[in-house]
């Protein structure tokens, strides 16, 4: 599998199959093994401020959470279902209004029962980041495993 | 004075706590709004399609949850204290207890801290039973800053 072919496959069960994902548009940009990269265009309707026209902090939320989960995905070598446990988020700056956002996560530890993940969003430049994420997702939680929780096993990646 | 403040000022004549999420793009495309039926500021988020985030269970995604915290402690920022700037969000850590079904989901907050500059803020948020909340939060927010302080709203 290319990696043309694999976006394509983390774009579709990642964004166009989760409905909010697809709500906020999100865009797949990268995926490898511990590490995942979304985008968001501004939209009127995810301003918090309409007099700066500034993000609200939900849809950088969503994105975050998203993105750590993808991150998390890449890791299991074997399907699984997955849950965020917790997600703190650090609203470094606001996001320029008008300008893509992007998230890039990592997820840089897993053991049996937990998974740890760390993200930034920015516009562009890693080291001047809008917001920082730090999230913990539980594993192995109720419920039947979805495409995107094995895209890990399906892709090999 | 902010359109929000202004609004503010409105809704606290009328009583209509409602629209004070009208001035907020943001809260109108969630369906989230403040409402004091019952004598409590609560937030609601009224269920629609577009908040699903695991269409196996199915269950509400669950940053759709830390972003209705975050908008239920600025409502509560806004009517119960004596605020003068819109309060701008400096950090939130959600925790997630419960997976949230394809119903409302009904949120309240209360003031940990309030401090000169800075507010700590709990948020819990549950579904048919108050007593089982899908998700809490603590957030940190700046209610008196200059103009090149932190965040967004």
């Amino acid at each position: 599998m290319d990696k043309a072919e694999r976006l394509a496959l983390f774009q579709m069960w990642f964004s166009d199959t989760i409905p909010h994902n697809k709500a906020l548009g999100l865009k797949v940009i990268d995926a490898r093994r511990g590490f995942a990269s979304m985008q968001l265009e501004w939209r009127e309707e995810f301003v918090g401020n309409p007099e700066t026209g500034v993000l609200a902090g939900g849809p950088l939320t969503a994105m975050l959470d998203g993105c750590c989960g993808m991150a998390v995905a890449t890791m299991l070598k074997e399907p699984m279902p997955f849950a965020t446990l917790d997600l703190r988020i650090d609203y470094a700056k606001p996001a320029t209004p008008g300008k893509t956002v992007i998230a890039e996560a990592e997820c840089y530890r897993i053991t049996s029962s937990v998974a740890f993940t760390r993200a930034f969003a920015h516009h562009g430049d890693t080291k001047d980041p809008i917001a920082a994420a730090a999230g913990t997702f539980m594993l192995g939680t109720k419920g039947q495993v979805t495409q995107a929780q094995s895209i890990g096993a399906e892709t090999k990646i | 004075m902010s359109a929000l403040l202004e609004r503010l000022a409105q809704v606290r004549k009328s009583g209509d706590v409602g629209r004070l999420a009208e001035a907020i793009p943001y809260a109108r495309w969630m369906k989230i709004a403040p409402e004091n039926g019952t004598g409590e500021l609560l937030t609601r988020m009224r269920y629609h399609g577009d908040l699903i985030g695991n269409t196996f269970l199915p269950a509400i995604h669950g940053g759709t949850l830390g972003a209705m915290l975050e908008m239920a402690a600025i409502f509560h920022l806004l009517w119960e204290t004596e605020t003068e700037t819109v309060p701008k969000i400096v950090n939130i850590t959600v925790d997630y207890l419960r997976s949230a079904r394809p119903v409302d989901v009904i949120a309240s907050a209360k003031v940990t801290k309030q401090g000169r500059r800075m507010v700590n803020v709990f948020a819990e948020a549950w579904q048919d039973d108050r007593s089982k909340p899908v998700a809490t939060a603590n957030a940190h927010f700046l209610v008196k800053s200059s103009d090149d302080a932190p965040p967004s709203l």
